[in-house]
């Protein structure tokens, strides 16, 4: 009975006009355009700086900074106050000061200092800059083996970034993250979206008359669905690939198992929405708010972790995120299945909370 | 003759709304039974409810053998079932909506194929097997829907106004259909607004107000109520409706 509905439904796929190009298109728009959509490195950060030192050593500081294509120096002031005047009138981004005595605290000390302030009115591109100066006075540091400080940094959540993505490379840090957005339109949104069509063009009715039970049902509207999000999944990984040489650092078996998993979860929430909704446009309406939450929540644009707290607790109830983690750890830091157990225990408990709730529902609307 | 449907005092109440008011009724193995009544009468609820689709307030009722409280899923593997609204798979074609359903009721694959040829022939669309659905006129559409509800050779088959908005010449092929299959031993259990096609029932119901006001053969009620046609009786028993059309 069940191979009977399967049949069917990938012969309504495979006819529709739009949605057999569409799901094929899906990954490579998805993963070619969105990740410079959402890129965050910043190129020509303007530096101004105070070099209060004009030691030899400031003076390779200054040529490492030089080296680097994001950081343009294109100022050198005599004072703090100035340098500060250039930033208010948005003529630079960035201050980095050497204060006097740096090269002499280096040979006496062993340890020594440098200033960074930043613009942060847009806050990202001011973390992010000042990250990328600290990270060159450390590489600095690290050569010459003394310990610089550097003060007056923004504090920053980007641990991951910084720590597993030595090239700064945001697209690295957004394809595994936009797999998920993929998977979760082609298993959550299509067989709901599938099922309130039914409902509103009678089809329905037609199969509730049917000795078909109803987990048969749902399943002959999943089980395509799957099938499609594994193979589209499978497109995504190519990409990521091909394009930026992007491939899991940990087991690809341990991606396809959290694929699965979140599938089921995302899937399940489908079917909620799906079973209160009555109409196409009641289900597109309430699809769209909920996924801007989930999607907004998730972490995927913005550190989950600098979020406020209140924000963090809301976020915590959207599968996104934990699926987002996993395929960033995953491919990032190559973490394997025990580093993701807690992961995987919240996904598996929102795969029996929200199908539990798909099941009763649908009971309820009979 | 044994009675396939025995419905007694079926209610089935929405609120303070009475849809259903107590109703009881017999159909017989074979019989094509009208069941008349103006918009929101009751008609499609208590349709619904004998199909499974909506459970009673109170009474009882046996469909094909079982009853419709505790035994839902053996009452759909018998009955057929074809509503107001079209509900084949429009982006199908005729043959796959054909082994679609036909599959769904657990018919072998060959026996479906050889039914399907048969089917087609008799009904003159051998050349409509690959069109998809939705390019049929909607006769043949109706014609496809019915002879669906009933490839699987139910007990009983509810047609729930099947011939709305079907020209003259398709609606009396379809009543040959009704008769072709009423004389295979199909019971035919039909709601219809057109009172000449009630004539061809051999028994009426019709439904004021959720209650069964008149029930027997087309010719009796036209005698009981002294009326040319059904029409006429449907008309006389109308005026009684206190209810508001919804």
């Amino acid at each position: 009975m069940l191979g009977y509905l399967i049949e069917k439904e990938f012969k309504q796929i495979k006819r529709d006009f739009i949605l057999p190009k569409l799901i094929l298109l899906f990954p490579f728009i998805a993963l070619i355009l969105l990740p410079y959509a959402a890129n965050f490195e910043f190129k020509d950060i303007r530096v101004v700086v105070v070099d209060n030192d004009k030691s030899s050593y400031s003076n390779q500081v200054l040529n490492k900074l030089r080296a680097n294509t994001s950081i343009n120096i294109n100022y050198f002031e005599d004072t703090y106050v100035k340098a500060m005047e250039l930033i208010h009138e948005d003529r630079a981004d960035m201050i980095i000061n050497i204060p006097l005595g740096f090269e002499k605290d280096y040979i006496v000390n062993k340890k020594s200092n440098i200033l960074i302030a930043v613009n942060t009115v847009n806050g990202i591109k001011g973390s992010i800059s000042a990250m990328y100066a600290q990270n060159i006075i450390s590489d600095f540091s690290h050569e010459k083996n003394f310990s610089i400080q550097v003060l007056n940094s923004p504090k920053m959540e980007i641990q991951l970034l910084y720590s597993f993505n030595k090239t700064l490379n945001y697209k690295f840090f957004m394809v595994p993250a936009l797999m998920v957005m993929i998977l979760t339109l082609i298993c959550g949104f299509l067989p709901a979206f599938n099922i309130v069509g039914e409902k509103e063009k009678g089809n329905m009715e037609q199969i509730n008359v049917s000795p078909i039970t109803k987990p048969v049902f749902i399943l002959s509207k999943l089980i395509p669905y799957w099938i499609i999000g594994a193979i589209v999944i499978s497109i995504g990984f190519l990409v990521a690939w091909l394009f930026y040489g992007i491939t899991p650092q940990g087991s690809i078996f341990t991606v396809y198992l959290f694929s699965f998993i979140f599938t089921l979860a995302i899937s399940g929430f489908g079917l909620v929405l799906s079973n209160y909704a009555q109409t196409y446009q009641q289900a597109v309406f309430m699809m769209f708010f909920f996924i801007m939450i989930l999607i907004l929540m998730s972490g995927l644009y913005t550190p989950f972790t600098s979020m406020p707290p209140w924000a963090q607790t809301i976020g915590s109830f959207s599968p996104l995120k934990y699926f987002i983690d996993v395929m960033r750890c995953v491919y990032l830091k190559g973490s394997n299945i025990v580093e993701l157990l807690p992961q995987l225990y919240a996904l598996l408990g929102f795969v029996v909370v929200v199908n539990t709730w798909a099941i009763l529902s649908y009971r309820k609307k009979n | 003759m044994e009675d396939v449907i025995i419905v007694k005092d079926l209610t089935k109440r929405f609120g303070h709304f009475v849809a259903v008011d107590n109703i009881s009724f017999n159909v017989k193995k074979g019989e094509i039974f009208g069941f008349l009544g103006a918009n929101g009468a009751g008609k499609t609820t208590a349709m619904r409810i004998l199909c499974g689709l909506s459970r009673p307030t109170s009474g009882e009722a046996m469909v094909g053998g079982f009853d419709i409280r505790h035994e839902t899923e053996k009452i759909k593997k018998n009955i057929g079932y074809m509503s107001q609204k079209f509900s084949l798979y429009q982006d199908l074609k005729v043959w796959e909506n054909i082994k679609l359903f036909a599959g769904i009721y657990g018919m072998k694959k060959n026996e479906i194929a050889l039914k399907t040829d048969i089917l087609l022939n008799e009904l003159g669309f051998e050349k409509e097997k690959d069109t998809l659905v939705k390019d049929l006129p909607l006769g043949w559409k109706q014609k496809l829907a019915f002879s669906v509800a009933i490839f699987h050779n139910p007990k009983i088959v509810f047609l729930d106004e099947p011939t709305g908005g079907v020209d003259p010449i398709t609606r009396r092929q379809f009543w040959e259909m009704i008769y072709d299959a009423s004389q295979k031993g199909i019971t035919v259990f039909v709601t219809t607004h057109y009172m000449d096609e009630a004539e061809y029932c051999d028994r009426v119901s019709i439904m004021v107000d959720g209650r069964i006001e008149a029930m027997n053969s087309p010719k009796e009620l036209k005698r009981e109520f002294n009326a040319e046609n059904i029409d006429e009786v449907f008309r006389l028993l109308a005026k009684k409706s206190t209810r508001k059309e919804i």
